[in-house]
C-alpha cells in the first residue's frame, strides 16, 4: 500500500548537538486528517521541515506518496503543499504577485495560475485585497494567504503548521469549515496545532510527539477511548441555594457532584457511569438543568497524561542511571 | 515539471522588485554617474587631456557604464537574496520542486537585468555629456552580459554566506569599490609602473573595462581574448561556487 507519508527511523541532530528527532516511524494514509501534536520543541516542525526539505535529516527515510525524499526530491515535493508556522512571503509583493509566482515555481502556466489565485483569494475573502502588498494585511489574513499560496499547485497533502494560532475563534472555525471541505475533496491533510479541541473536531488519527520520539500514533477515537473520566457542567434553571445544592451533592450515590455556585454543578462521570442515572438523580430532587457543556477539552487531558506519564518515565530512568553510576 | 516556467516567475519575480523601487534602483546610478561626468570628464577631464588617443571624457565613459553594471548586478542578487533569506520568503522556492539552477539562473538572470537596464540609462545620460562612438557593438553586449553575470553571481555568493544587512554591504565596500577603481576606469593600465601593471592584471575588473572599451573606442590594454577567457572563468567558476552551497542547503537549511 503506497501512503501519504512514510517516515521510518527519521533521525535530525542539528549543529551543537541537540537531537531533534530520535528515530522516528509514522505514517499518513491517503484522504486523512492527520494531527501531528507536542509540546513546544518536540520535533514537530522539525519533521515537517524535513518532509519538505526545508531542515536537512540526519538519518532515516521519508517518502511522500511513493517517493523518496532522497532520490525523487522533486517529484515528492510536487505532492506537497505547506503551511508553515511562521509569516514567510515577502512583505513588500502584492497578493497576487505572491500566489501567480508561487504557482510558477511548480510549473503551472500563467493564466492558469491567476484562474487559481482568484477562486482561492475569493474562497479565503483576501479577492478585495489582491492588489495590496502582503505587509497591509491583518495577522489572519496573512494566514489564509499562506493556505491560498499552499494551495496554488493543487497538492495531493497538505502541510498545516499551526495554522489558526493567534486567529480569533469566528476565523478559525471559517477556516476550519474550509479544511474540511478539502479533505473531503480527497487532500490528505497534516496538522500541527496548540488547539487540542481543533485537533479533536478535525482530524481522524493521531501521533503524539514529545522529545523528539512518537509517544501514542492512533486513531482519535481510540485515544479518546482512553479517557476514564469526563467533567460536565450543568446550568440549573431554577437557581436553588447553595445550601440546597450542598445538601443534594451530600445525599447523592455513586456519582461525584460539586457545587460551583447556585446555578452549577460540576459532574465527573466515569466509563461504569451514565448521564441517564445523572438525570434521574437531578429528577428526584426537582432540580431543573438548562443546559449542559462537557467541561475540558477531553483531548488536552488525554495529551497533559501521555506527556507527564513520558517525562516522569524519562525521569526515572536517569534516577535509576544515576542509581547504576553511584 | 515545467523548469521554464518556474525560471520565468522567479525572473519576473525579481524584474517585478527592482522596478517597483525604481527609485533606489534605477535613479541613483543616473545621478551618480552624471556627477562622475561633470566632475572627472568637464572639469578635471579638461585639464588632463587625450588618454588612448581619445578624450578624457569619452576615455572614461565605458569605463564609468561598466562600473555602473558591475555595481547593480552585484548588489541586485545581494539584496535580493539576502532579503528573501531574511524574510524567508525563499522557502517558497526550496520547498517547490525547483531545480537548484533554476534558482541560481533566476537570480542571477533578475541581477543582469537591472544592471543591464542600469547600464542603458547610464549610456543614454552620457550622450548629454559626449558622443558616443561604437567600434564594436558584438564585443560591447558580449562583455556587458558576460560582466553582470559574473557580478550577480558574486552577490549571489555573497548573499548565501551573509547572516546580517552588514554582510552584503561589506564585500562591495571593501572589495568591489577599490577593485573598480583600480581596474582602469579612469586611466589606461599603461600608464602604471610594471610592477602595478603586473598587480593590476590580477584584477578581473581591468579585462571586462578593456574588453567593453575595445567595443567603444577600438583600445585596450589586455588582449581581448584574455579578457573574455578572464570573464568566463570566473562564470564558471562562480557558477559552481553557487551550485554547490545552494545544493547543500548553506545559509538556506538547517
Amino acid at each position: 500500500m503506497t501512503y501519504a507519508l512514510e517516515i521510518s527511523a527519521l533521525a535530525k541532530t542539528y549543529k551543537g548537538g541537540f537531537q531533534a528527532l530520535k528515530g522516528i516511524d509514522l505514517t499518513v494514509e491517503k484522504g486523512d486528517f492527520f494531527a501531528l501534536l507536542g509540546p513546544n520543541g518536540a520535533g514537530k516542525s522539525t519533521t515537517i521541515g524535513v518532509i519538505t526539505s526545508l531542515v536537512n535529516k540526519t538519518d532515516g527515510q521519508v517518502k511522500v506518496f511513493g517517493y523518496d525524499i532522497d532520490t525523487d526530491l522533486e517529484k515528492a515535493k510536487s505532492f506537497i503543499g505547506l503551511v508553515p508556522q511562521e509569516f514567510n512571503f515577502s512583505q513588500f509583493e502584492p497578493l497576487m504577485h505572491i500566489l501567480v509566482n508561487q504557482a510558477g515555481y511548480y510549473g503551472v502556466p500563467k493564466p492558469l495560475a491567476i484562474e487559481r489565485a482568484e477562486k482561492y483569494l475569493k474562497q479565503l475573502e483576501l479577492w478585495d485585497k489582491r492588489d495590496e502588498p502582503a505587509r497591509a494585511l491583518s495577522g489572519g489574513m496573512k494566514r489564509r494567504l499562506m493556505i491560498a499560496r499552499a494551495l496554488m499547485h493543487e497538492p495531493q497533502m497538505l502541510i498545516l503548521d499551526e495554522p489558526t494560532a493567534g486567529v480569533d475563534i469566528e476565523l478559525r472555525r471559517s477556516m476550519w469549515g474550509f479544511l474540511r471541505e478539502l479533505n473531503m475533496q480527497g487532500i490528505t491533510i497534516i496538522l500541527t496545532t496548540h488547539y487540542l479541541e481543533e485537533a479533536e473536531m478535525l482530524c481522524r488519527n493521531i501521533a503524539i510527539i514529545d522529545g523528539g520520539e512518537i509517544v501514542e500514533d492512533t486513531s482519535m477515537k481510540k485515544l479518546l477511548a482512553q479517557l476514564d473520566v469526563e467533567t460536565f457542567v450543568f446550568d440549573i434553571k431554577v437557581a436553588a441555594t447553595v445550601a440546597e445544592l450542598e445538601q443534594f451533592v451530600e445525599q447523592s450515590q455513586e456519582i461525584t457532584y460539586r457545587v460551583i455556585d447556585d446555578h452549577t454543578l460540576e459532574i465527573d462521570l466515569n466509563k461504569s457511569q451514565n448521564l441517564n442515572q445523572v438525570f434521574e438523580q437531578l429528577n428526584v430532587a426537582n432540580i431543573e438543568v438548562q443546559s449542559m457543556r462537557n467541561k475540558s477539552n477531553r483531548l488536552e487531558a488525554l495529551f497533559v497524561s501521555l506527556i507527564n506519564k513520558k517525562s516522569s518515565a524519562t525521569k526515572s530512568k536517569s534516577q535509576s542511571a544515576a542509581v547504576g553510576a553511584n | 515539471m515545467n523548469n521554464s516556467i518556474a525560471l520565468k516567475s522567479i525572473l519576473t519575480k525579481e524584474i517585478q522588485r527592482f522596478m517597483r523601487i525604481w527609485v533606489q534602483t534605477l535613479v541613483p546610478p543616473a545621478i551618480t554617474i552624471s556627477l562622475y561626468f561633470v566632475i572627472f570628464g568637464s572639469l578635471i577631464g579638461s585639464r588632463i587631456g587625450e588618454m588612448g588617443g581619445f578624450d578624457y571624457m569619452s576615455f572614461i565613459v565605458p569605463g564609468l557604464i561598466m562600473m555602473s553594471v558591475i555595481t547593480n548586478s552585484y548588489s541586485n542578487v545581494a539584496s535580493s537574496f539576502f532579503s528573501a533569506k531574511w524574510q524567508r520568503n525563499v522557502e517558497e522556492m526550496l520547498v517547490a520542486p525547483v531545480p537548484n539552477w533554476v534558482i541560481v539562473a533566476g537570480y542571477v538572470g533578475g541581477g543582469m537585468c537591472r544592471g543591464i537596464l542600469v547600464g542603458l540609462i547610464v549610456t543614454l545620460v552620457s550622450l548629454l555629456f559626449v558622443d558616443i562612438q561604437l567600434h564594436n557593438i558584438w564585443v560591447i553586449i558580449a562583455t556587458v552580459v558576460l560582466t553582470s553575470a559574473t557580478f550577480a553571481l558574486g552577490g549571489l555568493i555573497n548573499a548565501i554566506f551573509a547572516g546580517s544587512f552588514d554582510d552584503i554591504s561589506i564585500i562591495p565596500t571593501f572589495i568591489l569599490t577599490p577593485l573598480t577603481y583600480l581596474g582602469g576606469v579612469f586611466y589606461s593600465i599603461s600608464l602604471l609602473p610594471d610592477f602595478w601593471q603586473g598587480v593590476s592584471q590580477a584584477n578581473p575588473i581591468v579585462y571586462m573595462v578593456n574588453a567593453f572599451r575595445y567595443g567603444f573606442l577600438g583600445i585596450s590594454d589586455v588582449s581581448l581574448v584574455t579578457a573574455f577567457a578572464v570573464i568566463i572563468f570566473f562564470i564558471v567558476t562562480l557558477f559552481t561556487i553557487a551550485m554547490t552551497l545552494i545544493s547543500k542547503g548553506i545559509g538556506l537549511r538547517s
